[in-house]
């Protein structure tokens, strides 16, 4: 066995003091020579452990072998058999939670780049220009897909790839879903979801922006026109707040409306563009989650002085990605760890002026299994600062689930749908991503778009399945 | 896209399209609103919904050029698309008999007050109207209120037309000496707070339409938020109409100044560009 096994290498990303000036992405990518020596690392376990970790099952092995013999098209193809967007997944998967903490060189040193690799194949299609695939002949059947975000975009491209007629309904003016209007341009381009976009268009895809289903349609008027299975995949787009006093001053935003106004309406070229995002000299940003990294990072480009990330937990705690949490800090951003907000201070017109936090303490672990924050007494004190992101999650919007007679939630208020095949309590509407399990990833959505669209064709072709739905 | 069917020019700055878009006009009711983009620079705003006919499928906007969006869309001519119309957004007003109902317009206000004194009239209510603006220029509709309307008054602060004064003080006559069982007001805030203030004297119902500043205009955003009876409520899904008397009006006119300074800016640079001569800035 060789002994001087390279190491695992390191993204190579732009300087921060750089970065920071502008809204370009970070992360350079690999070249094709570091790729394919990364490549070579991988000892091709007869068991693989990776799949296991990876919510759409890629073959990651299979793709590694073909990099790694310089084959670059047919390692991003055994990518695609199971994975329509990797250039995506490539950026935003939390693959050391996921395959990469399954590796077994990981066990003695660094797992294997796989998150790197995939973007790396990616970007080399991509560059290349992606044709599309040659399609089965049409099917008679009509699929509705209600939202563009992860989860949709995969279950339309399944379905088109099946031959299915099938039209998604996206309720914003641009398709994409939280891809566009919740990520940020630096850590993944819109170049690169406009162009997944335009594939899953290649495949045979209507794309309806702009309608609200729920309002502008109801699933029974789709029905009426002709559509035959639904997919829900709107996501979970209520925002929470702190529910603390002062929080409707001006200058407080939830981080959907920060980063949509940033993202989505490219606030960040105002006045070149109409929207405007008023950004102050000093920036809170409430939570602990990738989407307060992106706000507390985007709040930086967008000219503050000062970042902080107040956050109850500690920072072992953090549901953001290390990586994310490492680059925010890089970039200047001060996380102040074990501190809750109590209440919003405010001037004489309204706009915010500091929070008044009080100091936690870690005690039992709760239902996450994470320790509890419980406040310390008489701990209170307060940052001064002009402008807040909440950034503390979100619950799912009632704004069409109010809209569908019959259709069972969970106690969260989510839809309640089969694990395994997004089936919902009604006939031929299935559901997945966000709005079935709360906030999670893009690739845990996009696994549930794909095991829908298998679930629909199965509805489709045989009169067997989802016999609650045939009595 | 949406085509602009018709344009009327009501005041030099209050001006009507009559727009072709059956995916709203199929479900729009009273009280609603929609969400438009002109463009792909360009911002997303939400107006209220002033008309829509079913039969047409159309939908008819009224908005007042107060900002650069306005202006922009006051410029787009018969024949014009508006990139996205979405719609209708936002909760219906409750269409029921109440008996007498007045509806109170201020300024471009007036619009949307219209679809909903007509639900009431249709629905067999009393319906009185009083309509009123800065000054005679700003005015319109008003033979289309009179017609759903059984009784018409018209104001302006200014006295160029009608009655010298404030919307409120008709009310008030109005209050005194007849039976109301409901309010309906519709304009600006501070007029919308004292018409509330007013009745909550006289503890009459009293339904208001707001128009706080929206991004997706879906729930999505809660940059609409606003404090309704001491709970923190979306604009957007939750309203626009709401308690007249549990609105925290203060705090709303607040919110509506956030972006004061850059709406100017977007605009200067905008009449720059297109060497207009600056039309009176103001927000509500």
């Amino acid at each position: 066995m060789s002994t001087e096994r390279p190491s695992r290498p390191k993204m190579p990303q732009r300087p921060p003091e750089e970065r920071i000036k502008d809204f370009n992405e970070v992360p350079l990518g690999l070249s094709e020579e570091v790729a394919v020596a990364e490549a070579r690392r991988c000892i091709q376990c007869k068991k693989p452990t990776c799949i296991e970790g990876c919510p759409v099952e890629i073959d990651i092995p299979g793709f590694i072998k073909l990099l790694s013999q310089g084959e670059l098209d047919g390692a991003i193809a055994k990518i695609k058999e199971k994975n329509s967007l990797p250039a995506i997944c490539g950026r935003v998967c939390p693959q050391e939670d996921q395959c990469e903490s399954k590796c077994i060189l990981g066990r003695r040193g660094q797992p294997v780049a796989i998150g790197y690799l995939e973007r790396f194949l990616a970007d080399y299609e991509r560059e290349k220009g992606v044709k599309a695939p040659s399609l089965p002949p049409p099917r008679d059947k009509k699929v509705a897909v209600i939202g563009s975000g992860p989860a949709g975009l995969t279950c339309a491209g399944d379905l088109a790839r099946m031959g299915y007629k099938v039209t998604i309904f996206e309720a914003l003016h641009a398709p994409g879903g939280v891809l566009v209007y919740g990520i940020p341009e630096f850590r993944l381009p819109k170049a690169i979801v406009a162009q997944e976009v335009d594939y899953v268009q290649s495949l045979g895809v209507e794309l309806k922006v702009s309608r609200v289903i729920g309002k502008t349609f109801t699933l029974d008027d789709l029905k009426d026109e002709g559509y035959q299975a639904f997919f829900i995949g709107t996501g979970a787009g209520l925002p929470y707040f702190l529910e603390v006093p002062g929080e409707n001053l001006n200058g407080i935003y939830s981080a959907n409306e920060f980063l949509t106004r940033s993202n989505l309406m490219k606030a960040y070229l105002f006045p070149r563009y109409d929207t405007p995002l008023k950004v102050g000299q000093s920036v809170a940003v409430i939570g602990g989650g990738n989407v307060a990294m992106d706000s507390a990072r985007t709040a930086l480009r967008l000219g503050a002085k000062e970042v902080c990330l107040v956050y109850r937990r500690t920072k072992k705690e953090m549901p953001a990605r290390i990586e994310e949490v490492e680059r925010a800090e890089e970039e200047g951003v001060n996380c102040i760890i074990l501190t809750n907000p109590v209440r919003f201070l405010g001037n004489e017109n309204g706009w915010v002026t500091g929070i008044e936090c009080i100091q936690m303490e870690l005690g039992e672990p709760d239902e996450s299994g994470r320790r509890r924050p419980v406040p310390v007494p008489g701990s209170e004190f307060v940052i001064p600062i002009d402008t807040v992101v909440v950034a503390i999650g979100q619950g799912p919007n009632p704004l069409l689930l109010e809209t569908i007679p019959g259709l069972q939630l969970n106690r969260r208020g989510y839809i309640a749908a089969d694990a395994e095949t997004g089936a919902t309590s009604l006939a031929g509407v299935f559901a997945g991503g966000d709005i079935v399990t709360g906030a999670a990833t893009v690739i845990s959505a996009m696994g549930a778009g794909k095991r829908s669209a298998q679930a629909i064709d199965r509805f489709f072709t045989d009169s067997n399945s989802f016999p609650e739905w045939r009595q | 896209m949406a085509k602009i069917l018709k344009k009327e020019v009501l005041t030099p700055q209050i001006k009507l399209m009559v727009i072709d878009a059956p995916w709203v006009a199929r479900k729009a009711r009273p009280g609603q609103f929609v969400v438009l983009r002109i463009n792909e620079q360009g911002e997303r705003i939400p107006l209220t919904i002033a008309d829509f006919d079913l039969q047409e499928e159309t939908v008819t906007i009224i908005f007042q050029e107060v900002g650069k969006t306005t202006m922009v869309l006051g410029d787009l001519e018969e024949g014009d698309e508006i990139l996205d119309f979405i719609g209708p957004l936002g909760k219906e007003i409750e269409e029921k008999y109440f008996g007498h109902v007045v509806c109170v317009g201020g300024g471009v206000g007036i619009a949307p007050t219209y679809p909903k004194a007509r639900a009431f009239k249709e629905k067999g209510n009393r319906v009185t109207s009083i309509i009123g603006a800065r000054s005679s220029n700003l005015l319109f509709w008003e033979e289309e209120m009179r017609r759903v309307s059984d009784e018409l008054f018209v104001t302006t602060d200014d006295g160029t037309y009608g009655e010298k004064g404030f919307v409120t003080q008709v009310l008030e006559r109005v209050l005194n000496k007849d039976k109301v069982d409901l309010v309906v007001a519709v304009g600006p805030v501070i007029m919308m707070k004292m018409t509330s203030l007013l009745t909550e004297k006289y503890s009459i119902p009293t339904l208001v339409s707001l128009n706080p500043i929206m991004v997706d205009g879906t729930g999505m955003c809660g940059c609409c938020r606003v404090t309704v009876g001491g709970k923190c409520k979306f604009t957007c899904v939750d309203g626009p109409v709401f308690d007249g008397h549990q609105v925290d009006f203060d705090e709303l006119m607040a919110r509506q100044r956030i972006y004061l300074e850059e709406e100017k800016r977007a605009l200067d640079a905008w009449l720059m560009e297109t060497e207009k001569e600056g039309a009176p800035y103001h927000v509500y």
